[in-house]
């Protein structure tokens, strides 16, 4: 029996959470706005979703193959970037598409830089950041709720000053809320993500230090600078009507992407939510969430260095 | 610090019993912190009886050891030891003929009559060494460089399953006081603190309202406190007991404090008052595969596998054999290990409640910052260790590491973290 005993180092017990259960329980809490994004856009939705998550899947394991490390599919973390990229894509786009964000995201973003743990930036952000950039047409085609016809997204109008058209399209904090506006398949609905958050944030799985932080700040400052001047701004639209709640409660909580302790988690979401604000008021796109996410990832190696958790000495 | 499950519900309603004499005990030569014990004063073939002392070292700071049962010295030799792997150790076969020594009590006007300089020579004598595992000589630590206002009796046990230092002070705490009352005695300390935390409330209303014996300049008082894991390390205690901070490369003293566990305190007063050399401990062999874990009285050099036979039957093989708590204890290669003077423990863990998962990346969450006690930061630890910056390590402060676990406990990842601090600590000294 002496020869089967097995010795390791101290801590012999270990908390029951793993790498695969925290990605399976982050999966697991983006199932109800997808479900929303499905109702909301219909079936077509959901053949972007499945492709996303399917492409996510066979790239990750293509690669580790190809790499010879281990494979790790089963952690879901790559379902996870697929899941992801697609709920950050509007619901019209062909499946081509969906496969190529994929390939973004799994091959460069992520496995070129060492795999899980090892990524600079959020994987998923950097295959619709790319998108974005080669087919501005598609990733731009954004369709009405329940309808096939296209319809700009409240944000798009918002910038292009169309206050007519938005005010005629008459959408009550309340349609908002559900998701009854034209945008990409996940963020719509803020109740089902927001379901989804509060469970994660029940769980400790997230800390609520960077979307409290993202949202607040975006929330005020297009208050405050708002299209009617000072303080003339609308908060809640500027919460509900894009990609906010999306980015701040699932992206700009990655772990791997984001700062170490809950102060530095702070900071990073101050500085999504600025930039955010910035490139909504006055940059070239209606909305700035995924790109403020990606400028912040670049930061987080410095907000690691100068902040530090008190030493107990 | 965190709560994290106890499981001591095994044994901790469980009254300390006596566990069987064992026909040989290894009694090794280095049970402690210091220099080995290289005057062996017996040699083979030896009759020697129980307290008897077998071995001590020309050196300041060691503990002799003393025979635990009375019988013939059958070898003097390398033997399996729970620390350091292998070492030598003086192995006794008892005699049944020869009969085991009793230690009468003293008189209180006989103990009192003491002075500080006897009693720490009476506890340098009976081998006493810091039983709450850091095996450090006593009579060194009562002997600090520069005065102290402040003792704190250590009844944390803080770690996960064991239970024989809240037996003990359910069960013998007029001993306990009268052991701290020594300690108040020869330190000369204005404050004494007895710490416990709220999980033991039986031991609790055992101290609720106590006097000391022979230590009148003292003032008493007991602390409870919250149950958090590592509440029972000294730093982490010391600040939740009189809110000081020991600081980086310090000691206790150095805050003007000294600390000792119950075990110690009881161990003193067996000393002083019976004139008993640390023979015997009380410590809590438990585990689920275990029919019948138990707080036991076990004599020092008992091999592990007698007092797993004793608590016996197994209901399932066990895949992991620990030496102390499960957050800072060691892992075994086998059961012939004897019982030491620092064993708090011996948890037997079945196959599935040992994690054998493979050390995967690092995932940032965090978790391991948020929760070290030292205010460190693991990850980063661990990523210098990774690549062998030792420099880097140094500098994120790895030599504050106590090594309590939870870094490792808490990482989903599984990652080695402490396993890399302890390689950090000896790359750098």
């Amino acid at each position: 029996m002496a020869n089967k005993l097995m010795v390791s180092t101290s801590p012999h017990i270990h908390r029951r959470e793993n790498t695969a259960s925290i990605m399976r329980q982050v999966t697991f809490a983006l199932i109800p706005a997808g479900i929303g994004g499905v109702w909301i856009f219909g079936l077509r939705a959901l053949f972007i979703i499945l492709t996303g998550i399917v492409s996510a899947v066979i790239f990750e394991w293509l690669i580790q193959k190809a790499r010879g490390v281990k494979v790790t599919v089963l952690d879901t973390s790559a379902i996870l970037s697929g899941l992801l990229l697609s709920y950050n894509l509007p619901p019209a786009v062909p499946l081509w598409l969906v496969a190529v964000g994929s390939f973004v995201a799994i091959a460069i973003a992520k496995q070129a830089f060492g795999g899980l743990g090892r990524n600079i930036f959020n994987p998923a952000l950097v295959g619709r950041a790319f998108l974005l950039a080669a087919w501005p047409a598609y990733m731009a085609a954004f369709a009405k709720p329940f309808d096939v016809i296209a319809g700009a997204t409240p944000l798009a109008l918002l910038k292009e000053g169309k206050i007519a058209e938005l005010a005629q399209l008459d959408l009550s904090y309340q349609d908002l809320f559900l998701g009854l506006r034209g945008g990409c398949i996940g963020e719509v609905c803020i109740l089902a993500l927001l379901i989804g958050a509060g469970y994660l944030l029940l769980r400790r799985i997230i800390s609520y230090h960077a979307p409290l932080a993202f949202i607040l700040v975006v929330g005020l400052f297009s208050w405050v600078f708002g299209q009617d001047g000072f303080f003339g701004g609308d908060f809640i639209f500027a919460v509900l009507s894009g990609g906010l709640v999306l980015g701040a409660f699932f992206m700009a909580t990655d772990y791997v992407t984001t700062p170490l302790t809950t102060k530095g988690r702070f900071i990073f979401g101050l500085g999504c939510g600025l930039i955010t604000f910035v490139i909504r008021k006055w940059g070239g796109y209606p909305e700035g969430v995924s790109y403020s996410i990606l400028i912040m990832n670049a930061v987080v190696p410095l907000i690691d260095r100068y902040i530090r958790p008190k030493r107990f000495i | 610090m965190i709560v994290i499950s106890e499981h001591k519900e095994l044994t901790e309603k469980l009254a300390i019993k006596d566990a069987p004499l064992p026909d040989r005990v290894f009694v090794p030569l280095s049970q402690h912190l210091g220099k080995s014990c290289n005057v062996i004063e017996v040699k083979v073939g030896d009759a020697v009886k129980t307290g008897q002392r077998l071995a001590i070292a020309d050196a300041g700071i060691f503990a002799p050891v003393h025979a635990s049962i009375s019988g013939r010295v059958e070898s003097i030799a390398e033997y399996p030891h729970p620390v350091l792997g292998k070492a030598k150790a003086i192995a006794i076969e008892r005699d049944a003929a020869l009969s085991e020594e009793t230690f009468p009590l003293k008189s209180e006007s006989e103990v009192s009559a003491l002075n500080i300089e006897e009693l720490r020579k009476i506890i340098q004598e009976a081998g006493i060494v810091g039983m709450g595992g850091a095996a450090f000589p006593t009579f060194v630590k009562l002997t600090p460089p520069k005065p102290v206002d402040s003792f704190i009796l250590n009844g944390a046990e803080c770690e996960p399953y064991l239970t024989a230092d809240a037996r003990l002070m359910i069960e013998e705490r007029d001993a306990i006081l009268k052991g701290v009352g020594i300690i108040a005695k020869i330190l000369n300390v204005k404050n004494v603190y007895v710490a416990i935390e709220d999980n033991k409330p039986e031991a609790i209303k055992k101290f609720e309202r106590p006097a000391i014996a022979g230590a009148p300049n003292s003032k008493f008082e007991i602390k409870i406190l919250k149950t958090m894991y590592p509440q029972g390390a000294e730093k982490q205690l010391i600040y939740s007991v009189l809110k000081r901070k020991v600081p980086s490369g310090k000691l206790p003293f150095d805050v003007g404090v000294v600390v000792h566990n119950v075990a110690t305190a009881f161990a003193i007063y067996e000393a002083i008052y019976k004139r008993k050399p640390l023979f015997e401990r009380v410590l809590t062999v438990t585990g689920s595969i275990l029919a019948n874990p138990a707080n036991l009285r076990v004599k020092i050099g008992t091999p592990i596998a007698k007092l797993i036979e004793f608590c016996g039957p197994l209901k399932k093989e066990p895949k992991k054999i620990i030496m102390g708590g499960p957050m800072m204890g060691l892992a075994q290669f086998s059961q012939d290990v004897p019982v030491i003077k620092s064993t708090s423990g011996v948890l037997l863990l079945g196959e599935d409640e040992v994690a054998e998962s493979e050390e995967e990346a690092c995932l940032r969450c965090g978790e391991c910052i948020k929760n070290c006690p030292m205010g460190l930061s693991p990850a980063l630890i661990s990523a210098a260790v990774s690549c062998e910056k030792w420099d880097l390590a140094k500098l994120s402060g790895v030599l504050d590491c106590i090594e309590c676990g939870l870094c490792a406990y808490s990482c989903p990842a599984n990652r080695n973290i402490v396993q890399g601090i302890k390689q950090a600590k000896t790359k750098i000294r």
